[in-house]
């Protein structure tokens, strides 16, 4: 996967604006349970009231209010209000809203930052309190006793029959030493109480107080849910457009990379010659460059969208339910390390059987490819029964693996379920515990399962991970290898050039080759010349190395020792483009390539005339083949020729290398398909059309090489004959024996 | 780096549900011509399983209420809760009961409990269901195939049929194992949820099924337009494929033709349309979870805000609140996935379809009732007036006759095309002709079985076919009771054994896949003594040593012909120099006879053989530039 890294340079900005889309995207995502748990908190609970700082308050009350605050905040707390009366100029537009403003005056709350309101909530809950707490004291003297000592007052120092205005009158009135003293005793019952509770139980005298303003308060309660979900409802479409940019960049991202990969992959292997073809299979090499890039691509997808996001899911989780309650985050420890044993478990159990089971589809499919491509076979010798116990020996194995995995993955749902219903039952068990020891509020705990889910859910994102990253990776190595495989044959850095014109005389001087990492040459000390105008045959059985030598000369690999030569020039000299624009060739397999029969024999050249293409097809004995077709030359070729046969096949080939018009013609064993009577009109036109190229002619046909001007004789990668057939019959052992196999002694005389 | 690929069977194991079926869209388009139709003939075939498939229902549709109960208990207990919260801030009530709650979560951790292990059980039981079906689905096929004319093969793809084993089958496959239950579970899921939310609240049930028509609506289109990318990109990537193997498969044809650039350039014209369709068909369909998301969060704000404006009325309490959220999140997963279910029924259902299909196929015409026993077969073959063609319009043979004779060495020669291998598949009734007959000891052979009609026969074809398995297992495939050493005693006949000896594991080396790790000529040779140890009475060789040097076939022939001594055999070729000796050459022209005799009386004919012949010879005139 490293190996790939550096193809990913240039889409850095991409992934870098991603990945801060994605932050953005798990902000929203994990404030939504922070507005639902302010909507249980603040909108049901305190009935829409967020704090202890009401947004206006009668003078009369803020009087009573500021006797239980110190002078520091008292002031601080004034400062934040501002008084109106009927003399006010805005008097009517407050009046509307707050009807009591006819009786008396008005503190109307300026608009002040969030930090300085927390900090006068904290002075204001408390009064708030207190005052409300005198105030039931009095209403109710039977619970007097209670609310008073939770203020830390002693009710029997208040006489009786005193109305509550009164006793506010009077406790301002009280000598400074002794207010001071009162207030000590009423804040550390408040601390006690915490901030939190302070705040949730003003609000209540908050809403007493609203009331009394004439407010309406259920308004400010459904205002306050209402404003609260349409903020959610922003949040979430932030968070939608966040995703949808991030999809964006991140198809841009893994669709540009595989298209930059393929490209280059492609690039790389149309520029590699037979050695590093060798190194990997055509299949493989197929597969490197299609399949294992589109999982790449498919990976870079879920990197992007998973991978990213769900660590910034998961941290800002557990920052976030931290911030909720620390003494609970024990629990989304154990459920996560609960799930991920569980995942490492199955997974344990199943994975040797996994990549077993690979093995085993190969198997199916093969057992099942062999009886289709030998159905002849399998018929002539009886032997269907076999083929099925065969198969199905492929079958149940195959069934028995992919049982037992699909039962232990079937394991996994259900727990994992259990697992998360677990872990939101609990909870809700000890959250309720921390709810009643007054830590957090209902609506957090909710947040916090919530948040609990969604760290689970990033781990388990993670997980997924785990399986898909290394088979990706695999695929990646394998287009990696591919990349950087270091090419063998390069084309000097300072070419020459053929002198024209070009005579085509070809020199093998001392020319071994032996394949990479094989003990032995193929071919060892060749040496012949091969003359314009005139006919060199190579023959020799099979495994002789007469391919090889067509393979050198067009430098699909570089000799080992000795040299190739060209009028006289090393082919390693000029360009390989150079070099191959001089030969025209014939492989031993006819290969077509999908289009027309006219674009097939243009492969050679594109801006051949007309002319040439039909005398091409009539050296070729394919002119008759091609006139019969309805679209004549148009006629269509599928995918490597499968619709026209073998001998079509070759003699198409043929013509398109005589299309070429070259210096040098190489037909490498390419008559096999055609019969005899083809094969000799064929030649004699070959020969009339190409009567000043130098051709070599490779078979093991010695009816095909006998009117040669040279026959070289192969076997086992020597030379060991030279010359004309009637010379060679004379003087090889070799060639007289592959001739008399072929035919009788007196029809070669 | 020898790996070998098969770009055949890029196929992803299904179990762990990361395979085709991954994320968001599927290539859809596939659809069954006859849904109903399949499905009858598919419930059919699963009819022994139906009380497991009930079981399994009755388990999952079990699972999931037991799981459906739980948030409104949850709920409940987060009630409670909130009434003990809130008595404890006014100072009435006994704060929170934490003996109700308690009792609350174990019926409900209960209840998940058992929806979990039913769930289980039902997973269990399916998956081997599934299994088993999968396994009799792969069974039939690969005797189906047994079953089947060769015609069939003659015009299907080998993939194609291969397709049906791996891609069809195994579709089918993860259908019944995941998208069956969740089918069950996912409507389950639907109508416990509804009922729950009914119960709590009716408003807020409305509201949020609301919803779902929008989501439906949206997800459409998306898929919609989408769909057409997708298609664009299947098509495209099916373009690179095919440009890339072409190229690849014809490497040096490309490169001693200078073919790069050109390559080059038609290469990134498919990449770069591609890579457009790639990325469009990735992002719209990356579209649909945002959108499931936003819309599934525009049900939660709902909920949270007509559940605060409610309980403020004191109409919903805020456990129900929860209990809602919970229900409105799970109720939007079973309906995306019932969306794309749908799906990929459709997708099943079509290779489901194509299965039946093929096990529906023509069989061979049965066997004759009473068949002849083909004993004391002396080796007498007529043949009558045969006249057969592969399509009914196209006659490939025009009235073949022969009679041959107990012991004789027939070879049949004539140009490609002429009906030489037609002829032998007519003779072991891989093909039946279309009138005349074929008899063998006066008798023809539609009287014999096929199986005792092709035991008469050896039969060694061009095409080498060899299974993967030890070369000793793949010489016994003649006669499989033969003993090691008959197997031995064949192979040195066939010139084969000092060959094996020279490979790593003699006897018990190993053919890989392609049996490419030895020659095509040693293959022919492997080939031919699996023929000889199966000991027939009728031998053919159809072009047996195309490939073997000729030194080599000289050999091969001398023995077998020590060896087919009185017995009749038939043999193509192409080298006239094989058949020589033939005691009766047919040449064949146009599926016809146009000269028979031995090779001599042809030869002083000189006529189509003699021509024929000699072509292959110069007699000087290579050169001549007449």
């Amino acid at each position: 996967m490293l190996r790939l890294v550096k193809y990913l340079k240039p889409f850095t900005f991409l992934i870098f604006i991603s990945i801060v889309l994605l932050f953005l995207q798990a902000l929203a995502n994990l404030a939504l349970p922070d507005y639902m748990s302010n909507i249980v908190n603040v909108g049901i609970q305190q009935g829409g009231i967020e704090n202890a700082v009401p947004e206006a308050i009668r003078k009369s009350q803020m009087d009573k209010l500021v006797i239980f605050m110190d002078e520091e905040s008292r002031s601080e707390v004034l400062e934040n209000y501002t008084l109106k009366d009927m003399n006010s100029p805005d008097y009517e537009e407050y009046l509307k809203k707050y009807p009591q403003l006819k009786n008396e005056g008005i503190y109307i709350l300026n608009r002040i930052s969030t930090e300085e309101t927390n900090r006068i909530n904290k002075y204001m809950g408390r009064a708030f309190l207190a005052v409300s707490g005198i105030g039931q004291m009095i209403a109710d003297p039977q619970k007097a006793a209670a609310a008073g000592s939770m203020l830390g007052l002693d009710m029997t120092k208040i006489p009786e029959g005193m109305t509550a205005e009164q006793v506010f009158a009077m406790i301002k009135t009280l000598p400074e030493a002794q207010l001071s003293e009162l207030l000590k005793t009423m804040n550390e019952r408040f601390d006690d109480l915490g901030d939190k509770m302070v705040t949730q139980s003003a609000v209540g005298t908050v809403k007493a107080e609203y009331t009394a303003l004439g407010m309406d308060t259920g308004k400010v309660q459904s205002n306050y849910i209402w404003y609260t979900g349409l903020l959610m409802l922003l949040l979430s479409l932030a968070s939608a457009v966040c995703t949808v940019g991030v999809g964006y960049l991140s198809a841009k991202t893994a669709a540009g990379l595989a298209k930059n990969l393929r490209e280059m992959a492609f690039d790389r292997v149309e520029s590699f010659s037979n050695t590093e073809f060798d190194k990997f299979s055509t299949a493989s090499l197929i597969t490197r460059s299609t399949n294992d890039i589109t999982q790449i691509q498919m990976l870079i997808i879920v990197l992007i969208r998973m991978v990213f996001y769900a660590p910034i899911l998961g941290i800002g989780g557990i920052i976030l339910a931290l911030n909720k309650s620390t003494s609970m985050s024990w629990i989304i420890a154990l459920a996560v390390i609960v799930i991920l044993s569980l995942i490492m478990v199955v997974f344990s159990v199943t994975m040797p059987r996994f990549r077993r089971m690979q093995a085993l589809i190969d198997r199916i499919n093969l057992v099942f490819r062999e009886s289709l491509s030998g159905i002849m076979v399998i018929r002539a010798f009886n032997s269907q029964k076999f083929e099925e116990k065969r198969f199905d020996g492929a079958n149940t194995d195959l069934t028995a693996t992919s049982l037992f995995i699909n039962r232990a993955m079937v394991v996994m749902m259900p727990v994992m379920m259990l697992i998360m219903n677990g872990l939101s039952l609990l909870i809700v068990w000890v959250g309720a515990h921390q709810v009643a020891a007054s830590n957090i509020q209902v609506g957090d705990m909710m947040a916090f399962l919530q948040y609990a889910m969604l760290i689970v859910m990033s781990f388990l994102m993670l997980s997924i991970m785990f399986i898909m990253i290394p088979r990706a990776s695999v695929s990646a190595g394998r287009v990696a290898d591919v990349l950087e495989t270091e090419l063998v044959i390069h084309d000097p850095e300072k070419p020459r050039e053929f002198t024209l014109p070009i005579r085509g005389q070809v020199d093998f001087r001392n020319v071994s080759f032996r394949y990479p990492g094989a003990d032995i040459d193929v071919i060892h000390n060749i040496n012949f010349t091969a003359r314009p105008g005139e006919t060199t045959a190579i023959i020799g059985s099979t495994g002789s190395g007469k391919s090889t030598i067509t393979d050198l000369l067009l430098r699909f690999y570089d000799v080992n020792s000795g040299q190739i030569l060209i009028d006289g020039i090393d082919i390693r000299e000029v360009t390989q483009h150079d070099l191959r624009e001089k030969i025209g060739y014939v492989p031993q397999r006819s290969i077509l390539f999908s289009g027309t029969i006219e674009s097939n024999l243009r492969y050679a050249d594109e801006n051949t005339s007309e002319q040439k293409l039909k005398e091409a097809a009539k050296v070729a004995q394919v002119a008759d083949f091609i006139s019969e077709k309805p679209e004549g030359f148009d006629t269509g070729i599928s995918q490597s020729g499968k619709n026209v046969s073998g001998g079509q096949k070759q003699r198409l080939s043929i013509a398109r290398a005589l299309v070429k018009d070259s210096e040098i013609l190489i037909l490498d064993d390419c008559f096999s398909a055609l019969d005899f009577k083809t094969e000799k009109t064929l030649r004699k036109a070959l020969k009339r059309y190409s009567e000043k190229s130098t051709l070599f002619i490779i078979t093991q046909r010695v009816g095909t090489v006998m009117n040669a001007e040279q026959i070289i004789v192969l076997d086992k990668g020597k030379v060991v004959g030279k010359g004309t057939h009637r010379e060679l019959m004379e003087s090889s052992d070799t060639y007289r024996e592959i001739a008399l196999s072929q035919f009788k002694k007196e029809e070669l005389a | 780096m020898s790996d070998r690929e098969k770009s055949t069977q890029g196929r992803t194991p299904g179990p762990m549900g990361f395979g085709p079926r991954g994320g968001g869209i599927q290539m859809q388009g596939e659809k069954p011509r006859d849904f109903k139709g399949t499905l009858k003939k598919f419930i059919q075939y699963i009819r022994q399983f139906k009380i497991q498939v009930l079981i399994v229902m009755i388990f999952a549709v079990a699972s999931t209420i037991f799981a459906i109960v739980g948030p409104k208990i949850i709920g409940k207990a987060t009630t409670k809760l909130f009434e003990g919260v809130m008595q404890t801030i006014s100072g009435t009530g006994n704060g929170i009961d934490f003996k109700y709650i308690g009792n609350i979560i174990l019926i409900s951790l209960g209840l998940y409990g058992a929806s979990a292990i039913f769930s289980y059980i039902q997973g269990w039981i399916m998956s081997g269901v599934s299994m088993k079906i999968t396994y009799r689905f792969r069974r039939d096929i690969s005797k189906k195939v047994n079953r089947m004319p060769l015609k069939y093969f003659d015009n299907t793809n080998q993939g194609e049929i291969l397709s049906r084993v791996t891609n069809d089958v195994d579709a089918i496959n993860q259908t019944l194992n995941q998208s069956l239950t969740q089918i069950i579970t996912s409507v389950a899921t639907i109508i416990g949820i509804l009922i729950m939310m009914l119960t709590i609240s009716r408003i807020m049930t409305l509201v949020s099924v609301f919803i779902i028509p929008l989501s439906l609506v949206l997800i459409i289109i998306v898929v919609r337009r989408s769909q057409k990318y997708f298609m664009q990109q299947q098509v495209y990537l099916g373009h690179v494929n095919g440009h890339v193997e072409e190229m690849f498969g014809g490497h040096n044809v490309m490169k001693a033709f200078n073919g790069e650039k050109k390559s080059i350039e038609k290469f990134n014209g498919y990449n770069n349309i591609l890579y457009g369709a790639a990325w469009k068909s990735q992002f719209l369909s990356g579209l649909m979870m945002p959108i499931s998301f936003f819309i599934g969060n525009l049900g939660y704000v709902a909920v949270s805000v007509l559940g605060g404006w409610f309980a403020v009325q004191g109409k919903m309490s805020v456990g129900d609140i929860l209990a809602f959220i919970l229900y409105v999140r799970t109720f939007m997963q079973p309906i995306s996935q019932m969306a794309n279910i749908s799906n990929v029924l459709q997708q099943t259902a079509a290779s489901a379809e194509r299965v039946f299909e093929f096990l529906g196929e023509e069989e061979e015409s049965p066997d004759i009732k009473n068949p002849v026993k083909p004993v004391s077969i002396s080796g007498s073959v007529k043949f009558n007036k045969v006249r057969f063609g592969y399509k009914p319009d196209q006659t490939i043979i025009k009235g073949f006759s022969a009679d041959i004779k107990p012991g004789q060495k027939i070879a049949l020669v004539g140009p490609t095309g002429a009906g030489k291998t037609t002829m032998v598949k007519l003779l072991m009734r891989f093909y039946d002709v279309n009138s005349g007959g074929i008899y063998i000891e006066g008798n023809n052979i539609k009287n014999f079985t096929r199986k005792e009609l092709r035991s008469i026969f050896g039969m060694v074809l061009q095409d080498t076919w060899l299974y993967k398995g030890t070369i000793m297992d793949n010489i016994r495939y003649g006669r499989r009771d033969a003993k090691d050493e008959e197997v031995i005693e064949s192979a040195k006949i066939a010139y084969v054994d000092h060959f094996i000896h020279t490979l790593a594991n003699g006897y018990n080396h190993e053919l890989n896949e392609e049996t490419s790790n030895i020659s095509q000529g040693q293959k022919q040779l492997i080939t031919i003594a699996r023929a000889i140890l199966a000991n027939p009475k009728i031998l053919i060789l159809d072009e047996a040593t195309s490939s073997v040097d000729t030194r080599t076939e000289l050999l091969i022939q001398n023995a077998m012909d020590n060896l087919m001594k009185d017995r009749t055999s038939f043999i193509i070729a192409h080298r006239l120099s094989t058949i020589r000796n033939a005691d009766l050459i047919l040449v064949m022209d146009n599926g016809d006879i146009v000269e028979q005799g031995k090779h001599e009386e042809l030869l002083e004919k000189n006529g189509f053989y003699a021509n024929l012949y000699y072509s292959q010879f110069e007699n000087g005139d290579y050169l001549s530039q007449d």
